[in-house]
């Protein structure tokens, strides 16, 4: 009895409950692919070893960086350029009634266009393929940032302005902390859509990166290998997400 | 310090539901003599948020003008709402807001009873208490002139007495000049040097009144009551007013 309400409380435990379920799903995974025994779904612990024989060789580094390079490039430089023009577009509402129908647009094209487009006009070249990811991400960054500057605090403005606060003070003390849940929501948004445009970047024209990689894994039909190149992927993901931006949400959070 | 005169003809807002101005101030003609404590007293809503913008130099948009010295005052502003910076500190709410001291500002939290409070977040404390830090963030300021709106409206009657005998007492220990503004007579004649009546749609002074009660008794009830009902006698006018 006693041993059963313990153990009850520990799966309550969300620190408990996310390995466990997580091991379910290891052990779904192996049953039934020990039960099709096909090489079209290969049991775990096969794509653990090429995952590891992967690391070892060096090949999964080499492609893995090159993916995360385009990641932060064009990552920084739509993140950089969208919160500008976001912002802009929050405060000035000319400008956002004539450049609302372009930001319409921009939205509603296909990645793949962006990409082909990008690739037929500047070539098979590293910057066709970060200036067509950074296309792709640029006008949901810019429409977050809108809505965010649209929702500022008229209010705290005024009382920053009655009590003279500098502009670097205004933006670092009132602006900021209120954009920042908009930036956080850009951010997340913006790294998952970008992992995704650049597989298929990198799939069309490029050859190193992890599209690269499964396109050639795919010509195989060598399905471990592309399991064990996801992986490693969700795991660098979840690296991001643990690391950086889960500590920059507690800090921002610490006054709620 | 010298006096501020203010004339004002004429301040108008647009109605954006169907495009016509609406008249809030027109033809209002006021002077703050130094260290002088005005109340405002009128109908919620007949414009006196309104004047007090137009004083912090908040709003631009109106013809009238408006003399406040050869410098420009240093204003602290008490807005309706406290207006924190919800994700800041008690102690940097005021310290950004002001270049004051640290020794000030802890003497400042510590007259407004908030020591304990310094590095909490507004959100963890209740609206008497983020009233009172938007209270020391304005005193902190050192102001030339202070702007007050209804800054005890929504706190329980034994707070706001309390706020605002610390209010008296440190205008006592630093005079300056204060507009403030209310629709409560009583609290009006508790504070003031002098009242000024105002009748909305749009907003003109129509009676000023000076108080002659002794700073030392105006915690006395009953003489404020007395001054109250000769009032309504001498001016029956001003009975629309509240």
């Amino acid at each position: 009895m006693n041993f059963s309400l313990t153990a009850k409380s520990l799966l309550k435990k969300p620190s408990i409950q996310a390995p466990l379920s997580l091991c379910l799903l290891l052990l779904l995974w192996h049953g039934l692919a020990s039960f099709l025994n096909t090489s079209s779904l290969p049991a775990p612990l096969l794509v653990l070893n090429i995952l590891l024989d992967e690391i070892i060789s060096g090949q999964l580094i080499q492609h893995l960086t090159a993916t995360f390079t385009r990641l932060i490039i064009s990552f920084s430089i739509a993140m950089f350029f969208g919160c500008i023009m976001g912002i802009s577009l929050g405060l000035n509402k000319q400008l956002d009634n004539f450049f609302d129908t372009w930001l319409v647009i921009f939205l509603n094209i296909p990645a793949l266009v962006t990409i082909i487009l990008c690739y037929v006009w500047f070539g098979l070249t590293e910057m066709a393929a970060i200036l067509a990811v950074i296309i792709n991400k640029l006008p949901n960054v810019i429409v977050t940032l809108r809505e965010g500057t649209r929702a500022l605090d008229t209010e705290l403005l005024a009382m920053a302005k009655c009590y003279r606060f500098s502009k670097i003070k205004t933006l670092q003390h009132v602006v900021w902390p209120q954009l920042h849940p908009f930036i956080m929501a850009a951010t997340r948004s913006g790294l998952a859509l970008i992992w995704k445009i650049i597989l298929v970047v990198e799939m069309m024209g490029r050859s190193d990166g992890m599209g690269y990689q499964l396109h050639l894994y795919f010509q195989l039909f060598d399905v471990a290998s592309i399991l064990a190149y996801t992986i490693a992927f969700i795991v660098l993901i979840q690296c991001i997400e643990f690391l950086i931006l889960k500590p920059l949400d507690k800090h921002a959070a610490r006054w709620r | 310090m010298n006096n501020i005169s203010i004339h004002i003809e004429d301040k108008s807002y647009l109605n954006s539901a169907d495009n016509s101005a609406k008249q809030v101030i027109k033809d209002l003609s006021l002077s703050i003599k130094n260290n002088e404590f005005i109340c405002l007293v009128g109908h919620s809503g007949c414009g006196k948020t309104s004047l007090l913008n137009i004083l912090a130099g908040l709003d631009t948009d109106f013809s009238g003008e408006i003399s406040l010295g050869h410098t420009q005052p240093k204003v602290g502003y008490i807005f309706q709402t406290p207006r924190l910076l919800p994700w800041r500190s008690v102690a940097e709410n005021i310290s950004l807001a002001t270049s004051c001291e640290p020794e000030s500002l802890d003497f400042l939290l510590e007259s407004m009873g908030l020591t304990q409070e310094k590095q909490h977040f507004p959100a963890h404390l209740s609206l008497g208490m983020s009233r009172r830090v938007s209270i020391a963030r304005a005193f902190a300021n050192d102001p030339d002139l202070l702007l007050m709106d209804e800054p005890f409206v929504s706190l329980d009657s034994p707070t706001a007495r309390q706020v605002r005998q610390l209010l008296v007492n440190l205008w006592l220990k630093r005079p300056h000049k204060v507009l403030f503004v209310t629709h409560d007579l009583r609290e009006a004649i508790t504070l003031a040097d002098r009242l000024i009546f105002l009748d909305s749609k749009p907003m003109t002074v129509i009676k000023e009144i000076a108080v002659n009660i002794p700073r030392e008794q105006r915690n006395n009830e009953t003489k404020i009551e007395q001054f109250k009902q000769q009032l309504f006698i001498d001016y029956p006018e001003i009975h629309t007013l509240l």
